[in-house]
């Protein structure tokens, strides 16, 4: 399966249920209230969130005045070029060495995503260490070996209990001895409203930068696209423990909508960089903006 | 913050506007309600859930009732919480027991939802109960899953059964005949994590419960879930007739609509939540209490019923002696600071106590390291200054300090807290014993 068609298969569903309602709504209905009320309640119920569906529809409205707009089947092009907008980041180009740190609440996909990167990177020839750093859920660590020897990629770990920040440092020095381009650094899940756990993070955190001053930082919160409007808090509170740089959307492939990440693009202006859309190792493909508003907007 | 106080600040704030009116007209009972429909999607309530709620409370409210009534606000607090009580299911609902043991709890659920955890947290909670469960691995997909399994059994002291990645019906249907003939009464099956969606693995669901006929099928749900909450709940539901819900991770900061949508969609109770990520975060899901925490309104008697179980009984029954004398001492003080650990994390009990939701109280506010440093401060001092506090002037305060490695502006903030404590319990007392809040 080529990878847009993947996208799309994921998406089809995020697409199915907005898209029907849309579908219904586009076709050769008449501009009214009723109608931005049906709107509103279909943005809604795709997790986009109440603040970002009022911003949107505002925008929406002003653009419909503005451009003379009559036809409902027209108000769907300006509702893409409006989400599109709000999607729309400029990425930092990738520098070796390069060492991505994977943050993010329980059970929403890290160790699964770290055994994807790897993939990707080792694929794309680059040197890859794994830093198994979740050294407290039950055999985290284990679950993270399979990925390494799935991706053919080195792994560093120590025992359960042992201290995350420790695991890192011993990862960064094998990393660096070994000229490794790309570390891939595992964390425990943990929900964002836990201090101690995110003064760990913060540490894991200063350690890097202290150990590997010449590597390229990337942050990443992992996001599961169930998730409804606490993502937007997840996003807040990570990214003021430790920066974060990009968002990885997972689970994309069941009937979620991921309409979350709008409110999140929005009101913390952090870019979604990465999606999972199955659990196979192929199975994480970069954001495209342009596939996914249509996947939601669009019916075929 | 916990559960739902964020919903509950929401309401409290459109609750406040009516009281402050006076009586109503239809116009502001619209506002009322634009409001309300407002928060409840923000806390996550699938919209088609809402849309039913706001309607329903909409019809009642256009009655006489809070037109004539002397408060309306009241009037509209009691109806949203009735409502919200009503959403959620009316009574707490236990674990069904087979009657011929042993009884087979299936676990289920989308990929990351806490399954395995639970399965632990299920364990642990039964043997305390005296019963002996047996935790079994059907998860042969997730990279390390069985092993898992086994690290959180053998935490909790539950044997866990497991035959490597056969077919899950086979190592389920073997688990029953090793419980049967070792005398297991409750086995507990955990399963891969699966997408509703999917045929292949919704079928093997089908499949285990055909071979086991499981007493109980428990539908792990993550509290945080958006508004597919429904989809999956209901498909899962369709698929498999589960018996019941378990909604985790509620120690986040989610309003936890979830639980709401899930129950009106599926009609099944939510017996249990996750509340933390040690064994004994499990607690039994009372809708009524929560409907309390929605609105803001303290849920006293799920606190009075952790502590009581916390605090053993003896230390119980001098503390009441100790408040009714008003002879409180740092001993107490003590005391209570061990059982307020027991209990859980500090900031879920005080956002617990009725008036709390008014105030912003997170785990940043209430820093548990303090909590150990006042513990440290409390052994440092002699029997003598532990009776009687206000012997402790500045060169006790020095060698206290020193002796527990804090510093003295440490011993002065303990001080202080214990003298505000104290003066809380002899109001208590001129209270009767209730709260001054």
């Amino acid at each position: 399966m080529g990878i847009f068609q993947k996208i799309k298969n994921a998406l089809k569903k995020t697409k199915d249920a907005i898209a029907y309602r849309l579908n219904k709504l586009f076709t050769g209905g008449v501009l009214n209230g009723e109608f931005y009320d049906e709107l509103e309640m279909i943005l809604l119920s795709a997790d986009i969130g109440s603040e970002t569906t009022e911003s949107i529809l505002d925008d929406l409205k002003h653009e419909v005045d503005k451009r003379h707009i009559t036809k409902t089947d027209d108000v769907r092009v300006v509702l893409k070029e409006i989400m599109h907008d709000i999607l729309d980041f400029e990425l930092p180009e990738e520098e070796y060495p390069l060492v991505i740190m994977i943050a993010g609440v329980n059970g929403v996909g890290k160790t699964t995503t770290i055994g994807k990167l790897a993939n990707n990177y080792k694929r794309a020839g680059k040197s890859v260490t794994i830093v198994a750093a979740d050294t407290f859920r039950a055999a985290a660590a284990d679950q993270l070996t399979v990925w390494a020897e799935r991706a053919n990629v080195r792994i560093v770990k120590q025992g359960e209990g042992a201290d995350a920040a420790a695991v890192v440092y011993d990862g960064l020095q094998s990393a660096k001895s070994k000229g490794t381009q790309v570390t891939l650094i595992d964390t425990a899940g943990r929900l964002h409203n836990k201090v101690n756990l995110m003064e760990e993070l913060k540490k894991i955190d200063r350690v890097i930068n202290r150990e590997f001053p010449k590597a390229m930082r990337l942050n990443y919160i992992v996001l599961d696209a169930t998730t409804g409007q606490n993502a937007l808090s997840q996003v807040d509170l990570f990214n003021e423990a430790i920066d974060i740089d990009g968002i990885v959307l997972t689970k994309l492939d069941g009937t979620a909508k991921g309409g979350v990440v709008l409110a999140i693009a929005g009101e913390e202006e952090v870019p979604v960089v990465y999606v999972g859309v199955g659990e196979g190792i192929d199975d994480l493909e970069k954001f495209d903006i342009d596939d996914f508003v249509s996947g939601i907007v669009d019916n075929e | 913050m916990g559960v739902f106080s964020g919903l509950g600040d929401k309401l409290k704030r459109v609750f406040s506007k009516l009281t402050a009116r006076g009586k109503l007209d239809e116009y502001e009972i619209k506002q009322a309600m634009r409001e309300i429909r407002i928060a409840l999607l923000e806390a996550d309530v699938n919209f088609s859930v809402v849309k039913d709620f706001i309607s329903k409370i909409s019809e009642r409210a256009k009655g006489e009732e809070i037109v004539k009534s002397v408060t309306p606000g009241q009037q509209v607090v009691k109806i949203v919480h009735d409502e919200l009580v009503e959403l959620m299911g009316s009574k707490n609902a236990k674990l069904e027991v087979a009657s011929k043991p042993p009884t087979v709890i299936m676990m289920c659920g989308l990929q990351g939802a806490g399954k395995t955890t639970m399965c632990g947290k299920l364990g642990a909670l039964l043997k305390k109960q005296g019963k002996k469960p047996l935790l079994v691995a059907c998860d042969i997909y997730r990279p390390a899953a069985i092993n898992q399994l086994q690290v959180v059994g053998k935490n909790v002291g539950v044997e866990v059964f497991e035959k490597g990645t056969q077919k899950p019906v086979k190592t389920a249907e073997q688990a029953i005949k090793h419980a049967e003939s070792n005398g297991f009464d409750t086995v507990i099956i955990d399963t891969a994590g699966r997408l509703h969606i999917n045929d292949d693995l919704m079928r093997e669901l089908e499949d285990v419960k055909k071979a086991v006929k499981p007493t109980e099928i428990l539908l792990t749900v993550d509290a945080m879930t958006g508004q597919d909450a429904v989809t999956v709940a209901t498909t899962f539901n369709e698929r498999l007739d589960i018996s019941g819900v378990i909604l985790t991770k509620l120690d986040g900061d989610t309003r936890g609509g979830a639980a709401l949508s899930i129950k009106s969609v599926t009609g099944k109770p939510i017996k249990f939540c996750g509340t933390g990520e040690k064994a004994t975060d499990i607690e039994v899901f009372h809708p009524d209490r929560m409907a309390n925490r929605i609105l803001g309104m303290g849920d006293i008697v799920s606190l009075v019923e952790k502590a009581q179980e916390a605090m053993d009984e003896e230390a119980m029954k001098k503390m009441e002696k100790r408040v009714k004398d008003a002879n409180f001492t740092l001993d107490d003080f003590l005391v209570q600071f061990e059982s307020l650990k027991k209990m859980g994390g500090i900031a879920e009990i005080m956002q617990m106590l009725p008036g709390m939701g008014k105030f912003k109280i997170s785990d940043k506010d209430i820093d548990e390291k303090r909590i150990e440093r006042f513990k440290a401060i409390i052994c440092s001092m002699t029997k003598k200054e532990r009776e009687h506090p206000e012997i402790i002037k500045s060169s006790r305060r020095k060698r206290i300090s020193a002796g527990s490695g804090t510093s003295i502006q440490d011993v002065n903030q303990l001080l202080k807290q214990f003298e505000q404590t104290r003066d809380m319990m002899r109001k208590m007392k001129n209270n009767k014993g209730r709260l001054p809040f």
